[in-house]
């Protein structure tokens, strides 16, 4: 039987051009939905990231509201030169992108092995900040964006706290690819409720807050810096537990917070 | 092609030969994302789109086809197809797209459209390959949008996010189902489904595949 090269229709050759010609149709088909349709997804996904920020700050969102707008009205976006804790004045926060920023040799840096306990490698030395202030301009709700290494993925959240930089107001993860049901339960607004009012720094100034394996009773010690685990998955839990200390510790956002907490830093927010 | 042929393969699917009540394929899709209407009324329109799609484009190369390539063949088209319907989504609805996850990219693996291309589009032409597509995917969607319907209805109390069985939560008298929003609920649903089709059309009783036979002792011994 001949096919429309002239080949026959089982030979070697055939099959090769046949299988070219398919997997060409179809990569330009892929590469130009992909190109054509980035544009929309950009925004999609920053209204997203938005609308995670309002939420775990406890603003409206959702379906109904505008995100942008009231993300423009009551949220002040500020980047952070994380080493010392001060806004880093050259940086334009509408241009900033810290997963970019994080694989740029020029603003980055490599965690070494035993200060990498959120499992990242290498990190932004900028972060993006997002300040809610109440309607007399009073610092209300500080959102820190956060990400570590669950069991399979790298979640992406943010941690919001009150302005005494050491109560949690809420938790969110927005991108997370752990086991659907177990590890995946990190998105559950019910596990996330229990964060609500937990404590980060014990008296000497070290992060304590954990999610711990199990839930917590009235007889668990030092309550308030303890939340319960996910059932049937420990791991992520751990690595919960490990992007709060990394990024609430002197690599992250401490030297920040101290000056919050200070007052160094709320006039200027 | 003739007017009733095309009739009968876009119809076909629906009751006659459903791809998920007679068939059995599909099911793991049909069981993960019906807990709500919205988003099993989504997959549908993805199916239904990537099985019509993939069965006119392996259709219209179907003589040019190795034979000793032609899963690997379909399968690209398929990936290919899945995955620009996955952009679509992403760019058009994102909310929803988020909340089917895994789900999208896994049409890839639906039994349905390699089930439908392999069976139907290898064979037939073009236009009456897509008709055999959409007719297929209608079926899938009649049943999930069923399963769905009654998943939502009991376990939410509401239809499409609209609260029709005010929530005792919220002051209302309905007490939710909570088995109604796990996976397994739709395997009853499924199952009862299948059995009503069944009673109603009897033809669709499967012939079992052996006789028990009656073993005496004294042939054993």
């Amino acid at each position: 039987m001949v096919g429309i090269v002239g080949f026959s229709r089982d030979g070697v050759g055939y099959v090769v051009v046949v299988a070219l010609a398919v997997c060409l149709v179809c990569s330009v088909l892929v590469a130009s939905a992909a190109t054509f349709l980035k544009p929309m997804q950009t925004v999609n996904a920053k209204a997203d990231r938005r609308s995670n920020i309002l939420e775990v700050a406890g603003l409206p969102s959702g379906p109904d509201v505008d995100v942008n707008q009231v993300f423009k009205d009551r949220i002040e976006a500020r980047v952070v030169d994380l080493s010392t804790g001060d806004y880093a004045t050259d940086m334009e926060s509408a241009e900033f992108d810290q997963r970019r920023a994080a694989s740029d040799p020029d603003t980055s840096i490599k965690i070494p092995r035993s200060q990498d306990i959120a499992d990242i490698k290498q990190r932004s030395k900028y972060a993006e900040v997002y300040l809610v202030n109440d309607e007399q301009g009073n610092l209300k709700t500080i959102v820190l964006p956060i990400h570590g290494y669950g069991l399979w993925s790298t979640m992406y959240g943010f941690l919001a706290l009150k302005p005494d930089a050491n109560t949690v107001e809420g938790i969110k993860y927005y991108e997370q690819g752990e086991t659907p049901g177990l590890g995946a339960e990190v998105e559950n607004p019910r596990w996330r409720a229990k964060w609500d009012g937990k404590k980060v720094y014990d008296g000497n100034g070290d992060v304590e807050l954990s999610v711990i394996k199990g839930s917590v009773g009235k007889g668990t010690p030092n309550a308030e810096y303890k939340v319960d685990g996910l059932s049937g998955a420990t791991l992520t839990s751990r690595g919960v537990s490990n992007t709060i200390h990394y990024w609430l510790g002197e690599n992250g956002f401490e030297p920040f917070l101290d000056k919050i907490r200070s007052g160094k830093l709320s006039a200027e927010g | 092609m003739a007017q009733s042929q095309a009739m009968k393969v876009l119809t076909e699917p629906l009751v006659n030969n459903n791809p998920i009540a007679l068939q059995i394929l599909g099911i793991c899709s049909a069981l993960a994302v019906t807990n709500q209407v919205a988003t099993a009324l989504l997959m549908s329109v993805a199916l239904t789109a990537v099985t019509a799609c993939s069965n006119f484009s392996i259709s219209l190369i179907r003589n040019h086809i190795p034979s000793s390539i032609r899963i690997i063949v379909q399968m690209t088209i398929i990936a290919s197809l899945v995955i620009v319907v996955d952009q679509l989504l992403k760019a058009f609805a994102y909310d929803l797209a988020k909340s089917m996850s895994v789900f999208v990219g896994l049409i890839i693996t639906n039994c349905i459209v390699m089930g439908r291309a392999e069976a139907f589009a290898m064979k037939e032409p073009p236009g009456l390959a897509f008709l055999d597509g959409i007719g297929n995917g209608l079926g899938y969607s009649l049943i999930l949008l069923l399963v769905a319907t009654i998943r939502e209805l009991f376990g939410s109390g509401s239809l499409l996010g609209y609260q029709i069985l005010p929530l005792a939560s919220a002051g209302g008298w309905y007490v939710p189902l909570g088995i109604m929003l796990l996976p397994p609920s739709a395997f009853f649903i499924i199952g009862f489904l299948i059995w009503g089709l069944r009673s109603w059309k009897p033809e669709q009783n499967e012939e079992a595949d052996y006789q028990i036979h009656q073993v005496h002792r004294t042939e054993v011994v």
